[in-house]
């Protein structure tokens, strides 16, 4: 690629220079930079994109703790002049759905009668598929894995209807159990794929091993197997708790009134309340519906990104 | 390979080659075939899924799509009636426009501003963690509160476009949100800010498996940093590219929690897509029929467009092995 025999040699030191100096792996440029035109423009490019980001956030703060005669004035960005904390406390206990005045509280307490049932089965069912997949492989299942994988890029509105029909039909449409499945059901190719990959990267001595000392199929997978799996059961929990508490479709369909996650219930609180339009405590609403998957994204980090590469590699 | 202990009399009590061709088989012993049923056993809610919850009711879609089904599903053949009424539907038209628009708009900011992203960062810079969180964390909000804050942000009366007015530029319009015509990029300004810190976390990824040789051997040359990005790295990143279009792809055609947060397909039908259509026919406006052709329609489209870059990562994959 390279012709080494066309450089300079002052251009030649470099390199050399360049590895003493890099501690850390990968990165373009390798040494160390001084204060240059082209270093201040990465860093104001950096800034300016930053604050576009953080942008959203700030508005949404300072806005849900304006009053809101100071919000009338207009003044998007502004700091507030008087901070109070009556907006959140309304969001959270007193902002109307219909004619239903208590708060998202019923739909974040919802919301996690949703997501935790709903992670814990789609991850078990997910580490027993990638489980079977990896180290039994019993004839045709590869070709089933296969089919499940397009089944992730089938658009939900092709298997809505008929799904609330079989629901409907075993008396689950509208219940609990009948978002838990579909939420399952739905999650299944993403977390099969995850501990698919996540086994095929253990060793196959091991299980051969344990077969030979005469483990059984879940004899194997919950002695061996599931103790092993620690790093990618959070990686798919994290993946599946910011996913399910994210999802809107699945649960205005099949979660019943009684059982509206907080992302409906938000929309509901925001889009359909007619009268004055209480921007602070919209906006209250919407930071207290985005807490649990903004505390897992900032609690995880690394995680959260292993996550998305390793969910990310599809087919 | 590990034999099984149990088997090891039987197998010397046999002739070698039948020995063999039962080895080679794997089949026919009790045991192993018992331990098959047990992974199939384990299997099943994977069988199950695949066959009714995904065959089955693409089936049953395709099925009905066929009929003259109103509120319930009927099973009487009307051919491709409900096609032929889905294409003379102008609200179904305009969906499929704005949904064209929304989708190379999205998808190619998403892919510039990720791309952009990914390689200042990789310039060594400090406080990288930091910028990292900062550029990825709207992924991990919802499309509902995305669109929630937004739609914030762009009210026309105290948004923006009060705030420009308030210091001093009285003729700004940041009215776009109300706007027949500059609707849609609402949605795109709204959802690019969330997905394009996905884009830059798969890009940086990729850019930190690249080998360091090259950029020494790029440096002997004398080439230009950003010649080095245009003409080498960038092409090298085609995989990870290729894997962000596809979950770009994929997030368009679902595009529907934004639209309903951040416009309800207002005002008018001026940012109605396809997704969006197909919920209004089945639950609103109860004409089941019609809505399954729709969904039919797109699911067609997801699979021609798919289908080439799944092929051309197979063939990819193939020659590696090779």
């Amino acid at each position: 690629m390279s012709t080494l025999g066309a450089s300079s040699p002052e251009q030649s030191a470099q390199p050399v220079q360049a590895t003493l100096m890099s501690p850390r792996r990968g990165g373009a440029p390798r040494r160390r930079t001084r204060f240059s035109p082209a270093r201040a423009g990465v860093y104001g490019f950096l800034l300016i994109a930053a604050l576009f980001f953080l942008l959203p956030l700030y508005v949404m703060l300072v806005t849900s703790v304006k009053p809101m005669a100071e919000i009338r004035l207009g003044n998007l960005l502004a700091w507030p002049t008087q901070v109070t904390l009556r907006p959140w406390v309304d969001a959270w206990q007193a902002a109307c759905t219909g004619l239903d005045c208590n708060g998202i509280r019923v739909g974040f307490w919802n919301s996690v009668r949703i997501v935790v049932p709903s992670t814990v089965l789609s991850i078990a069912v997910g580490a027993v598929n990638g489980y079977a997949l990896s180290f039994w492989r019993p004839r045709g299942a590869g070709l089933l894995f296969g089919v499940l994988l397009l089944g992730a890029f089938i658009p939900y509105q092709v298997m809505i209807y008929p799904m609330v029909r079989v629901l409907a039909s075993v008396h689950l449409f509208s219940s609990l159990p009948g978002i838990v499945a579909i939420h399952a059901i739905f999650g299944m190719p993403v977390m099969t794929l995850l501990f698919r990959n996540y086994y095929a990267g253990i060793p196959v001595e091991l299980f051969k091993a344990a077969r030979i000392d005469g483990g059984g199929f879940w004899r194997i997978f919950l002695q061996l197997m599931l103790p092993m799996s620690l790093p990618i059961i959070v990686v798919a929990t994290i993946m599946q708790v910011t996913n399910i508490w994210n999802d809107y479709l699945l649960g205005l369909v099949f979660a019943g009134t009684q059982n509206l996650p907080m992302t409906v219930q938000l929309n509901n609180i925001i889009n359909t309340t007619t009268g004055e339009r209480l921007y602070n405590v919209n906006m209250a609403a919407t930071i207290l519906t985005s807490l649990v998957p903004l505390a897992v994204y900032f609690v995880s980090g690394r995680w959260f990104v292993r996550g998305i590469a390793q969910g990310a590699v599809k087919g | 390979m590990g034999t099984l202990k149990p088997a090891l009399p039987e197998l010397t009590a046999r002739t070698r080659p039948a020995a063999a061709a039962a080895a080679k088989a794997g089949r026919g012993r009790p045991r192993r075939a018992r331990w098959h049923l047990a992974a199939w056993v384990a299997l099943l809610p994977m069988l199950l899924t695949v066959v009714f919850a995904y065959l089955g009711t693409m089936l049953w879609t395709a099925r009905v799509s066929l009929s003259n089904s109103r509120t319930f599903p009927s099973s009487d053949f009307a051919g491709l009636t409900q096609y032929v009424r889905l294409f003379h539907n102008d609200r179904w038209l305009v969906s499929l426009q704005h949904i064209v628009l929304y989708g190379a708009c999205f998808i190619v900011a998403c892919l510039v501003i990720g791309m952009l992203l990914a390689i200042f960062i990789d310039q060594r810079v400090a406080g990288e963690g930091v910028l990292r969180t900062v550029f990825l964390y709207p992924y991990a909000m919802s499309f509902v509160a995305t669109g929630l804050v937004w739609q914030w942000i762009l009210n026309p009366e105290l948004g923006a476009q009060a705030l420009l007015h308030r210091i001093g530029f009285t003729h700004a319009r940041i009215d776009w949100i109300v706007d027949q015509d500059s609707v849609v990029y609402t949605i795109v300004i709204a959802t690019v800010w969330q997905a394009s810190g996905l884009v830059m976390a798969l890009l940086l990824a990729g850019l930190r498996g690249i080998d360091d040789e090259l950029w020494k051997a790029a440096r002997l040359d004398g080439i230009p940093r950003w010649r080095v990005y245009v003409s080498i790295v960038i092409p090298m990143l085609g995989p990870s590219i290729s894997t962000a279009f596809v979950l770009l792809f994929v997030m368009v055609v679902k595009l529907y929690d934004a639209v309903v947060a951040m416009t309800q397909g207002g005002p008018g039908t001026a940012s109605e897509v396809p997704a969006k259509f197909i919920m209004d026919y089945l639950f609103g406006r109860a004409n089941i029929g019609l809505a399954s052709a729709a969904s039919v329609v797109m699911l067609m489209t997801v699979l021609a467009i798919l289908a080439p870059f799944f092929y051309a990562r197979s063939r990819n994959a193939v020659r590696k092995d090779v």
